[in-house]
C-alpha cells in the first residue's frame, strides 16, 4: 500500500512502487485533470506541484511522490486560481489540453516570482508544449495575472 | 417540404437528447447548401439541427461539430442568439451524437461556419417571430407593435414578457412563412463578428473538461497495442508470457487488420487494469512480423526518386498557352526544385476511444472530428445496423485532420466485443508518431521566364507526391483532383502556365494534416515567386501584387468565387500593419507570402533575424478575409495558433522512414514550437458581408514560405527544403 497526498487528501493505493504518479493519478485516484502527453518527460502535460515545485508526474514512481504534497489542477493555490481566472478574460485555451499542466507551470512561477519578466516566464514554460499554439495568450495571461495581484 | 419545423410535440424529440416540452424548432440544414439541393432532401425530412426554448427561459442547442478547438461550440450558437436576440448567457450548447439524424458533422475542410451560417440566422429569425407571434396573442396586440430584445418581448406600451413565459403558446403555432422572417441589420449584431468567450474556457481551465483519454466506465478495461513498424506488416507469430507477467496485465490477444481506409491496423494488444500496465505489458511482447512490401520504404531514397520524376515530363494538369514558346523567347529563365517531408498531426491528446458492444449495440465515447463515418465503419464491423451504433463525441484535445480517421476507434469496438467488456484503447505517443495518417511528402520543380521588364510569361509547376486516393484507392500513383487545382488556380497574370504531376506511390497511409496540399503548394509557389521578384529585381510586395494582376474572378469551378481583389487586400494589410519598407532593426528582414484556401484569404509578413546562425522570428503580421467573421476571437486565435503551427513545420517538422518504419518516436525527436521560440502575432481581420468561410486552416501555409523569404533577404540564401532544422538554422 501506497499512501498519496493529493489536494489535501489522503489516498491509500495498491499498486507498484514504480508506477508514474500520472498513471495513479488518471487511473487510480480518477483525478483526470492531469494528461497524458509523451510519457518522457517532454511536454509538460501531466505536470503536478510536488511540496510546490512543478514536477512532469510521467516521471515520478508513487514510491518518490509518497509523503509529499501533491497539487494537481484540480487543487487549490491562490495563484492557480487567479491563474485560471486570467485564463477565461483572455480566453486562452483552443482545444484545451494543455492547458491544466500550463498552469501548474505558471502557478509555481508565479509562487515563486510576484513580477516575472518574458524571459523568466519563458523559462519557466519551456517544458509546455502547446500543439494549438496558445503561447502567447498564455504569456500575456501571466502577466495580467500580476497585474491583478498588484491591484489588489 | 420546408427546412425548418416546428417538432415540440413530436415524439423523436426524446431520442435526441433532449428532454420534452418547450419550443423545439428542427431543421434539415443540407437543404441550405449549393450541392446537397436533392430532391430526396426535399422530400425526406431529416432535421439536423435543434433549438429548444424552455418555460425557464434556458435555451439548448444540439451542436452539430466536434469541438477541437476551432471554438464551434462558440460560433455556432451565438448566431443563433444573436438573430433571435437571446441572452447569450442564458444558451446551453449540448453535443450531437453520432447519428445521421444530424446531418454532415465531419469537422474537417474548415466547413462548419460556412455550411451552416445561413440555417443558423434562420432558426434564430423563425423563434424570434414565433415567440413575437405568442406574445401578440397572449396581450392581444397587433405583432407590429411587439419586438424582441435580450430574452424579452417587448410592447411598445412598455410592458415585456420573458422568452420562456411565451413557449407554451409558442409551441402551439406554425413555421412563419419565408416572406415574414426578417434579419438583422449586420450593423446591429451583438454577437456575430464580436470577440466572444468560448463557452467551455473554464472546463479547460480546472480540468473538469472530460477529453476522450478521460471517459471512464465501470470495469473498463485498458487497451494498448503493438502494431507493426511497417505500415500493413501483419503478425506471424507472438510470445506473450512476459508480457502477462506485468502487473496489472489481465490478457493479450490478437487485432486483425481491417483492411479499410479507416480501418484497424491490427496488431497485438494488450490489456490491463490501467494504461501503465498496458503500456509496460505491450512493451514486454515479442512478436514476429511479416513486414510486407512496405519493407522496402526509405523516404530518403523516395525523395530522391520522385525528384527525379519531375524532372522529366509529367502527366498534365493544366496547360494554357503555350509554355515552350515563352521559355524560348524569355530574356530570361530561373529553376527551383522544392523537397518536403511527410509531416504527423501529433495532436496534444493521443489517439485514444472507448467502446462497449454488447451483443449487437455498440456505444463509443472518442474524441472524433467524424461521428458519421465512424459509425459507419463500426456498423460495417458488427455486421449490425446504424441504430444500434451510439456515438458519443468527446471534447477533443487537437485533431489536426487526425481525429478524422476512426481507424483507433474501430480498434476499441474490436477488443471491446472480443472481451465482452468496456475498454478504452489508448495509443501512446509513440504510437501516434509511427502509425499515423502522413501529410504527403513532396517533390516539386518550378520554372518560369521573364521577359526584359521582368514579367512573368511563362510558369511550370510540376510536382510528385504520393496523394491521399491512395488511402482510399491503393495503388493511386499520382496526385489527383484537388491536389492539382491547388497548383493549378495559381492567382498569377500569366499567359503560359503549365502544371505537371510525376509518379509517386504511397508506402505509408497518407492523409489530410491542417491545410493540406496548401503546405506544398502554398510552399513553392510563394517561394518561387519570391525569387522571381529578385530575378526581375524588383520589391517582392510590388512585384507580388503585379503577379496577382488585375481584379478578376478567377474560374475555379467552385461555388465559392476566387476573387484576386480580395487576395490583393489581404496582402497590402499585412504589409501596411508591418509597414512594409520600414527600416528594421539591424540583422532583421522582412518576408512575404499570401496564399487562398478553403475559400479565404491570408497574408502574412514576417519579421526574422538571425543571430549565431540561427533564426529568430520576432512578428508575425497576419491578415484574414474569410467572407462574415462570425466569432473574431475565434478567428484571431486560430490565426495565432497556425503562425505556430506554421512554424513548427517550418523548424523541425520531418518525418522520415527507414526499411519501411518510422524513425521519429515522440516530441523529443519530432518537436514542436516553444514558448521561448515564439514571436508576436498580429491579427487583422478583414471586414467583409461575404459568406463566411473556413479559419481553422487556411492561416497556416503562408507561415513557412515568408520565413524562407525572409532568411534570404537577409542572408541571400534560399532554402528550397523544410525543415530549416536540416540547415542547423534553429
Ligand atoms: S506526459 Fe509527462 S511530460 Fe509529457
Ligand atoms: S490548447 Fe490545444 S494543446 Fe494547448
Amino acid at each position: 500500500m501506497i499512501t498519496l497526498q493529493i489536494n489535501g487528501e489522503k489516498h491509500q493505493i495498491d499498486v507498484s512502487p514504480e508506477m508514474p504518479l500520472l498513471w495513479a493519478i488518471r487511473d487510480i485516484i480518477g483525478l483526470t485533470g492531469t494528461k497524458y502527453g509523451c510519457g518522457i518527460g517532454v511536454c509538460g502535460s501531466c505536470k503536478v506541484l510536488l511540496n510546490n515545485s512543478p514536477v512532469q508526474s510521467c516521471m515520478i514512481p508513487v514510491s518518490v511522490a509518497e509523503g509529499q504534497n501533491i497539487t494537481t489542477i484540480e487543487g487549490e493555490s491562490k495563484n492557480l486560481q487567479l491563474l485560471q481566472e486570467s485564463w477565461g478574460e483572455l480566453n486562452v485555451p483552443q482545444c484545451g489540453f494543455c492547458q491544466p499542466g500550463q498552469l501548474i507551470a505558471a502557478t509555481a512561477l508565479l509562487d515563486k516570482n510576484d513580477n516575472p519578466t518574458d524571459d523568466e516566464i519563458d523559462e519557466a514554460m519551456i517544458g509546455n508544449i502547446c500543439r494549438c499554439g496558445t503561447y502567447q495568450r498564455i504569456k500575456k495571461a501571466i502577466h495580467r495575472t500580476v497585474e491583478l495581484k498588484k491591484q489588489n | 417540404m420546408k427546412p425548418i419545423k416546428n417538432v415540440s410535440r413530436r415524439s423523436f424529440v426524446k431520442s435526441i437528447g433532449l428532454a420534452s416540452g418547450g419550443l423545439i424548432l428542427a431543421c434539415n440544414t443540407s437543404v441550405f447548401s449549393d450541392k446537397e439541393k436533392t430532391p430526396e432532401n426535399l422530400i425526406n425530412f431529416n432535421p439536423n439541427l435543434f433549438v429548444q426554448i424552455n418555460s425557464d427561459g434556458s435555451v439548448v442547442l444540439i451542436a452539430s461539430r466536434s469541438e477541437m478547438g476551432n471554438g464551434v461550440r462558440t460560433s455556432l450558437p451565438s448566431v443563433i442568439a444573436d438573430e433571435m436576440e437571446a441572452d447569450w448567457s442564458k444558451i446551453k450548447v449540448q453535443q450531437a451524437v453520432g447519428d445521421k439524424k444530424y446531418g454532415d458533422q465531419n469537422t474537417d475542410g474548415s466547413r462548419s461556419i460556412r455550411y451552416l451560417y445561413e440555417p443558423m440566422r434562420k432558426m434564430g429569425a423563425i423563434a424570434k417571430a414565433m415567440l413575437i407571434s405568442a406574445a401578440a396573442q397572449k396581450w392581444q396586440v397587433p405583432e407590429v407593435e411587439c419586438s424582441a430584445e435580450n430574452h424579452f418581448i417587448i410592447h411598445t406600451s412598455g410592458k415585456k414578457i420573458g422568452f420562456g413565459d411565451l413557449v407554451e403558446i409558442a409551441k402551439t403555432l406554425e413555421i412563419p412563412s419565408d416572406e415574414s422572417l426578417t434579419y438583422k441589420n449586420p450593423k446591429n449584431f451583438k454577437y456575430i463578428g464580436k470577440h466572444l468567450k468560448g463557452v467551455d474556457v473554464k472546463a479547460y481551465a480546472n480540468g473538469s473538461a472530460i477529453f476522450g483519454l478521460d471517459k471512464r466506465l465501470p470495469h473498463m478495461k485498458f487497451v494498448a497495442i503493438a502494431r507493426c513498424p511497417v505500415t500493413f506488416g501483419k503478425v506471424k507469430s507472438f510470445d506473450k508470457s512476459a508480457a502477462l507477467k506485468v502487473s496489472g496485465v489481465e490478457d493479450v490477444i490478437e487485432i486483425p487488420r481491417i483492411e479499410k481506409p479507416f480501418g484497424a491496423l491490427g496488431g497485438v494488444a494488450v490489456i490491463a487494469t490501467n494504461t501503465w500496465a498496458a503500456f509496460k505489458g505491450k512493451e514486454a511482447l515479442k512478436i514476429e512480423w511479416d513486414f510486407g512490401e512496405n519493407q522496402q520504404y526509405d523516404s530518403e531514397k523516395y525523395m530522391n526518386q520522385i525528384t527525379q520524376n519531375v524532372h522529366k515530363e509529367g502527366k498534365v494538369g493544366k496547360n494554357q498557352g503555350n509554355i515552350n514558346n515563352a521559355f524560348k523567347n524569355a530574356h530570361k529563365t530561373i529553376e527551383s526544385t522544392f523537397q518536403l517531408p511527410h509531416l504527423a498531426h501529433a495532436p496534444m491528446e493521443v489517439p485514444n476511444a472507448v467502446a462497449w458492444v454488447q451483443g449487437d449495440t455498440c456505444e463509443v465515447w472518442a474524441p472524433t472530428q467524424a461521428p458519421q463515418s465512424t459509425r459507419k465503419e463500426i456498423t460495417d464491423y458488427l455486421e449490425t445496423t446504424e441504430d444500434k451504433v451510439t456515438i458519443n463525441v468527446t471534447f477533443l484535445g487537437g485533431g489536426f485532420g487526425r481525429k478524422s480517421k476512426p481507424d483507433y476507434i474501430v480498434e476499441a469496438v474490436i477488443a471491446s466485443k472480443a472481451l465482452n467488456a468496456p475498454v478504452q484503447v489508448v495509443w501512446t505517443r509513440e504510437d501516434d508518431i509511427k502509425h499515423g495518417y502522413y501529410h504527403t511528402t513532396s517533390a516539386q520543380y518550378m520554372k518560369a521566364s521573364l521577359d526584359k521588364n521582368g514579367k512573368v510569361t511563362g510558369w511550370l509547376h510540376r510536382f510528385a507526391l504520393p496523394s491521399i486516393v491512395s488511402t482510399f484507392q491503393p495503388g493511386v500513383g499520382y496526385a489527383a483532383g484537388f491536389e492539382i487545382s491547388s497548383a493549378a488556380n495559381v492567382p498569377f497574370e500569366i499567359d503560359n502556365l503549365k502544371v505537371e504531376i510525376g509518379q509517386a506511390p504511397a508506402h505509408v497511409r497518407i492523409g489530410w494534416l491542417r491545410s493540406v496540399i496548401n503546405i506544398p503548394h502554398g510552399f513553392s509557389i510563394n517561394v518561387f515567386a519570391d525569387e522571381l521578384a529578385y530575378a526581375a529585381n524588383k520589391d517582392p510586395l510590388e512585384f507580388r501584387l503585379n503577379l496577382i494582376g488585375k481584379n478578376r474572378i478567377e474560374d475555379t469551378q467552385d461555388p465559392i468565387k476566387y476573387d484576386t481583389a480580395r487576395l490583393k487586400n489581404v496582402l497590402k494589410i499585412a504589409a501596411k500593419n508591418a509597414e512594409w519598407g520600414k527600416e528594421l532593426p539591424e540583422g532583421h528582414a522582412y518576408g512575404l507570402a499570401v496564399h487562398y484556401s478553403f475559400y479565404s484569404y491570408v497574408a502574412s509578413v514576417v519579421e526574422v533575424s538571425m543571430k549565431n546562425n540561427k533564426v529568430k522570428v520576432h512578428n508575425v503580421y497576419t491578415a484574414i478575409d474569410c467572407g462574415t467573421a462570425v466569432n473574431k476571437n475565434t478567428i484571431t486565435s486560430q490565426m495565432e495558433g497556425a503562425a505556430i503551427f506554421g512554424m513548427s513545420l517550418a523548424y523541425y517538422g520531418k518525418i522520415t522512414a527507414k526499411n519501411g518504419a518510422i524513425e521519429q518516436n515522440n516530441y523529443n525527436d519530432y518537436k514542436m514550437i516553444r514558448m521561448n521560440e515564439i514571436p508576436k502575432v498580429h491579427v487583422e481581420i478583414v471586414d467583409s458581408s461575404e459568406k463566411p468561410t473556413g479559419v481553422g486552416e487556411p492561416g497556416v501555409p503562408v507561415i513557412a514560405p515568408a520565413i524562407i523569404n525572409a532568411i534570404y533577404k537577409l542572408t541571400g540564401k534560399r532554402c528550397y527544403n523544410l525543415p530549416l532544422a536540416d540547415y542547423d538554422l534553429v
